[in-house]
């Protein structure tokens, strides 16, 4: 099969890479990022989504499926050029994909689009709606695009669309919501609130993508590893230091102390869980982690980060 | 957090059947420490502070999934903590019951960490189905917040039953052990509700009793558990069909709350050798 995969010189693009090639499959890639030591036989175009070049590996090349992973967060661009790449990005790759024939597309999304609220239900199943965009505006972009991903199943029926939310990764790697959040040596918690935090393996999470391509997923996944963990038993593992910060402190003393910066909303994320359900995707793809949790915060912790 | 564990408590909590991990925390995120730090605490409670007394409580299935329904009283949710208990520490093999806690109880500090590691989580359907999915047992208490907020001079008389929670009890197939408290009326008895300074605290309500500090008075409480109620259905039967089923669980739960309070003016009785039969209630905790 031949893949095609956007955002393929970040960390997760280059472990889904290394996952399609090992099991035989043929890649290509788009970034606007380089990737210079790429394996044999990976052809890379450097270019952005949106504009023509991007277009013109889809018609020279035609991939039987693609892996849309070129997606951003808060943590790596503002706000109006979240929006041009989450939401043109997703269009211009669906609209594509449709246009060339692409017979299987898949979303790389999170799980954060169901939103942390003290109402909030822990696992979440698909059915749930994205509270993200009342709880963390600066979400909306990422909502937006998991929805508008999904509109691709009616919009292109021929065209076999996955959404997948995926739990936080963690791994060696150390990039990632989770990872940036986590970059230490001081973590700001809220005081008195400890939420469950869902993560898995980062190789665990490409081989999920991967495993979803091959079986020709259709619809909208939870994906999930290991069972979630408190924040602080988190911090513990990986190593870092959890400083419990007031609630009404919490947004003036991050930024500063050399504590990361959080944007507003952010605050709900630390104080309350996103715990999903991943049975369908399990059940759909016959996926199991290879990771526990104990693995993959010590991957985290001992790769150096 | 050092905080002292009863090895009688951890004993208990080491029998439950449940899948922990590396550091003692499960699928739900609840914490073996924490259980035994809360369980220490409310042990003592029981034991001596309440002196809680349990009747029928083989009727509660030693394993799979069940929901046990009974009435809310005493301007705390202290019947709560108890029932709790008696599930842990006098059900043999021990069961860690998981309340519906009210909305507020998760945007507060300490008591939102607390709650989510002892299992204790905000009042959903969707917490309660996934929950009774994973065989584990449901305490509920179908009068809600309004069940705790009754006045003295209201005792006892169960205020409007919610009907939520027999539809997922038939949705999810689990049988119905009703429950009568008896005790936390006197233990607590509200004389009036501070509801202003409730409503800007995010609270129902804050129970004032005649001596105007809200604690319970060690009054000695018991647990009174009937046989489970099992109805057959889906859950989605229409609201004469469902409201008459929990017509039949209130109804198990008056007589469950006579026969304790008879008991109760049997004992004080013997004890007090006086005429209170113009008196419906015993004169143990009006002041």
């Amino acid at each position: 099969m031949k893949v095609l995969l956007t955002g393929i010189s970040g960390a997760m693009g280059r472990h889904v890479a290394l996952g399609l090639l090992e099991r035989g499959h043929t890649v290509i890639g788009i970034d606007r990022r380089p990737w210079p030591d790429a394996p044999k036989g990976v052809e890379v175009c450097r270019a952005d989504t949106r504009k023509r070049p991007a277009e013109n590996v889809f018609r020279q090349q035609r991939p039987d499926a693609v892996i849309h992973m070129a997606t951003v967060t808060h943590w790596g661009a503002r706000r109006e050029e979240r929006y041009r790449i989450n939401l043109g990005g997703t269009r211009a790759v669906f609209d594509h994909c449709h246009k060339y024939g692409v017979k299987q597309a898949i979303f790389v999304g999170r799980h954060t689009v169901y939103g942390a609220a003290p109402d909030a239900p822990l696992y979440h199943t698909e059915e749930d709606p994205p509270m993200a965009v009342s709880t963390f505006p600066d979400l909306a972009d990422l909502v937006a695009a998991d929805l508008y991903a999904g509109s691709a199943l009616w919009r292109f029926p021929e065209i076999s669309t996955a959404v997948l939310r995926l739990v936080y990764t963690l791994g060696p790697s150390a990039t990632g919501t989770l990872m940036h959040f986590l970059r230490g040596p001081n973590v700001p918690t809220v005081m008195g609130f400890d939420p469950l935090y869902q993560f898995m393996h980062e190789q665990d999470a490409a081989r999920a993508i991967v495993t979803a391509v091959e079986h020709r997923l259709r619809g909208v996944y939870n994906v999930a590893g290991p069972q979630p963990m408190p924040l602080s038993l988190l911090c513990k593992v990986t190593g870092r230091r959890a400083v419990p910060i007031p609630d009404l402190l919490y947004r003036t003393a991050t930024g500063h102390f050399g504590l990361v910066r959080l944007p507003a909303g952010a605050i709900n994320h630390v104080k309350y869980p996103i715990v999903v359900k991943a049975e369908a995707f399990a059940k759909a793809t016959g996926f199991t982690p290879e990771f526990d949790e104990v693995q993959s915060m010590e991957s985290f912790r001992w790769a150096g980060n | 957090m050092d905080l002292p564990i009863d090895p009688k408590i951890a004993e208990r909590i080491d029998l439950l059947e449940h899948d922990w991990n590396h550091y003692g925390i499960d699928a739900f995120g609840i914490s073996k420490e924490h259980l035994g730090n809360f369980y220490s605490l409310l042990g003592l409670l029981y034991r001596y502070y309440f002196r809680v007394t349990v009747h029928g409580i083989e009727h509660v299935p030693d394993r799979g999934r069940a929901m046990v329904v009974g009435n809310h009283s005493g301007g705390l949710p202290v019947d709560g903590g108890m029932v709790l208990t008696s599930l842990l520490l006098d059900h043999d093999p021990p069961r860690l019951a998981h309340g519906m806690v009210e909305k507020f109880a998760q945007q507060w500090p300490f008591v939102s960490t607390w709650f989510s590691r002892v299992g204790q989580f905000t009042g959903l359907p969707e917490h309660a189905v996934a929950l009774l999915e994973d065989d584990r047992v449901l305490m509920v208490f179908p009068e809600g917040a309004r069940g705790t907020g009754k006045l003295y001079r209201n005792r006892y008389e169960l205020v409007g039953f919610g009907t939520g929670f027999m539809r997922l009890a038939l949705q999810t197939g689990s049988p119905i052990v009703p429950f009568a408290f008896v005790g936390g009326e006197e233990a607590l008895p509200t004389k009036f509700h501070f509801k202003s300074i409730a409503k800007r605290m995010g609270l129902p309500y804050i129970p004032v009793p005649a001596y105007l500090v809200p604690f319970p008075m060690p009054i000695a409480c018991d647990i009174y558990y009937g046989k489970p109620l099992v109805f057959e259905g889906t859950g989605a039967e229409a609201d004469r069909v469902i409201e008459g089923y929990v017509d039949r669980v209130k109804a198990r739960i008056v007589e469950l709350i006579d026969e304790g309070r008879v008991a109760r003016r049997r004992r004080l009785d013997r004890l007090l050798p006086m005429d209170t039969t113009e008196d419906d209630t015993p004169g143990e905790a009006i002041p």
